[in-house]
């Protein structure tokens, strides 16, 4: 960033965001409202101006006011402080910072936020009931011990949910190729894919 | 990354506005300080690596005109809108049944992610992945023209033997574009000069003494439709992808393959390979030397090696000669054996 130093954007640390996020019931609408003044939204002719961003997260509307050159990913880690979705490479080959947005998995890293105006993007923050139980997926990930550092996992299960919303987890062999997207450094593999099976039939009996 | 300015078009004429007055670079659309973005996986991995610099993104995700998200189809063939995306594209049971070669060219391009994201326009115009041109410190002609090629005697094992030059030999790793060239595809493009139709095999530029200039679009052009002729024997086409790993990897070598056959006997062959050439590229030695002959084992090797007779391999590359001859050989039979 040139003109614009780095800042906390919302003007309270990422820390006391999340305990006032956490606080909030889970159906109160959440605007994130930027310290900085408001800009045009969409277009953004001042290289150096920054964007309003309008998007639902996880079922919540947030508000973002952002540098046109934040991606997707960095929106949802540094600016809604949302840290499930992980960086691994930045540059579309890991799969680690796959989310879903409109219902389809994309690779966070690699569009910009702005781009996304309007978007309903749904994180592994999105996945569990409010009770706290787990979705299916992550439950067939622990059940199968589909990880062992874990830092792929979440862009895994969002990957493996939209592979069996898709219908490309019938075979063991579509799973695989379906799933070639998402590395595992670890090389839980095999768990991985045990995993996406267990979840696929206990959605589909759902 | 450098700074830009977005600007969200809502038509293709005010994106062709948002281009004008910005600087053109001399008729290089890949160097223009304002540039097009639909999907985007190309260019925002070039844009955090310093290789593309717009000053201006023009995003044209929402363009209005609903053609541009459409495939349709009528007895001649199918025309796919610009902004379809590769997933859409692949599963599409007209393209499935129709044109398998296409749907195979897009289900083995990349990973479901980078699929569901990737507009089949941009897919066409995606850039090298020469590690030489990604990474910014290198002397690269196509990316600093006149600083010299460090692939030519670097570690060379990707690149291409087909279509090569001495200034460049970085290959073009797309695969629906093989698919395309086979089949004799057109672009439909709209631009400050109006609408005009190119066929796609003149899109790409052989890299010759300027391989900074990598195709045939002015600087504010953009292609709004892909269109391909269906003619019913196309149903038998095939494409095939070698790679170092199973999924989710650029080719070594790849080939597609279309067969009109009346019984054994070849009437017309299409064969283009992929990740072998600088550019999308259409065998047509390999084509002549099939045409009329009956296609076994011993004429696909003949059109195989015919289809290598100018191949130009540099230190960590030659094995893809044989490697591309073996590729194209068991996409001959296997589109041969197809049952349609």
């Amino acid at each position: 960033m040139q003109s614009h130093p780095p800042s906390e954007p919302h003007g309270i640390s990422r820390r006391g965001f999340l305990s006032v996020s956490a606080s909030l019931a889970a159906a109160t609408p959440l605007v994130v409202r930027s310290a900085e003044a408001a800009a045009p939204a969409a277009d953004a002719q001042d290289p150096d101006a920054a964007a309003e961003v309008f998007f639902s997260i996880n079922n919540q509307p947030y508000r973002l006011s952002l540098d046109v050159r934040t991606t997707l990913l960095d929106a949802l880690r540094d600016h809604a402080g949302l840290t499930g979705t992980k960086k691994g490479c930045d540059h579309g080959q890991c799969g680690a910072c796959t989310v879903l947005v409109d219902g389809k998995r994309v690779l966070s890293c690699m569009t910009f936020a702005v781009m996304q105006d309007g978007a309903e993007v749904t994180t592994v923050e999105g996945l569990a009931a409010p009770d706290g139980t787990l979705h299916p997926m992550q439950q067939a990930f622990i059940d199968n011990d589909a990880f062992q550092c874990g830092y792929c996992t979440p862009g895994q299960i969002m990957s493996a949910i939209a592979c069996v919303n898709e219908g490309n987890a019938d075979t063991d062999a579509d799973i695989r190729e379906y799933m070639s997207g998402n590395l595992c450094r670890c090389a839980a593999y095999p768990n991985i894919v045990a995993a996406i099976r267990q979840a696929r039939d206990e959605i589909r009996r759902a | 990354m450098r700074p830009f300015a977005y600007e969200r078009a809502q038509s293709a004429e005010a994106a062709l506005g948002a281009v004008s007055g910005t600087s053109a670079d001399a008729g290089q659309p890949t160097r223009a300080e304002a540039q097009y973005i639909a999907g985007g996986t190309n260019m925002t991995d070039y844009m955090k690596l310093g290789v593309a610099r717009p000053a201006k993104l023009i995003d044209v995700n929402r363009l209005q005109d609903p053609a541009l998200r459409r495939i349709e189809f009528d007895d001649s063939g199918l025309r796919f809108g610009a902004l379809v995306r590769m997933s859409e594209a692949e599963k599409h049971p007209d393209v499935k049944r129709r044109l398998p070669v296409i749907a195979q060219s897009l289900m083995l391009a990349a990973s479901p992610q980078i699929r569901n994201m990737a507009s089949l326009a941009g897919n066409v115009l995606q850039r090298t992945r020469c590690e030489y041109f990604r990474e910014i410190t290198w002397p690269c002609n196509k990316r600093e023209p006149g600083s010299g090629c460090s692939a030519l005697d670097g570690v060379n094992r990707q690149h291409a033997v087909l279509g090569v030059s001495d200034a460049c030999i970085a290959t073009y790793h797309g695969d629906f574009a093989q698919a395309l060239i086979a089949l004799d595809a057109s672009l439909e493009l709209v631009g400050g000069r109006g609408r005009r139709s190119i066929p796609f095999a003149e899109l790409h530029r052989l890299p010759g003494d300027t391989p900074h200039i990598e195709t045939a679009l002015s600087p504010d052009e953009m292609i709004t439709a892909i269109v391909v002729q269906a003619p019913p024997w196309a149903a038998r086409s095939t494409y095939l992808k070698i790679r170092d790993r199973q999924s989710y990897a650029f080719s070594l070598a790849s080939a597609a393959v279309a067969l009109d056959m009346d019984g054994d006997t070849v009437r017309e062959a299409r064969v283009a390979l992929g990740g072998l050439a600088t550019v999308p590229w259409r065998a047509r030695e390999a084509e002549a030397a099939l045409q009329g002959k009956r296609l076994d084992e011993d004429t696909a090797r003949a059109a195989a090696g015919a289809a290598f007779a100018d191949a130009r391999p540099r230190e960590h590359n030659a094995f893809k000669i044989a490697l591309g001859q073996e590729t194209l050989v068991r996409a001959l039979i296997e589109t041969r054996d197809m049952e349609i």
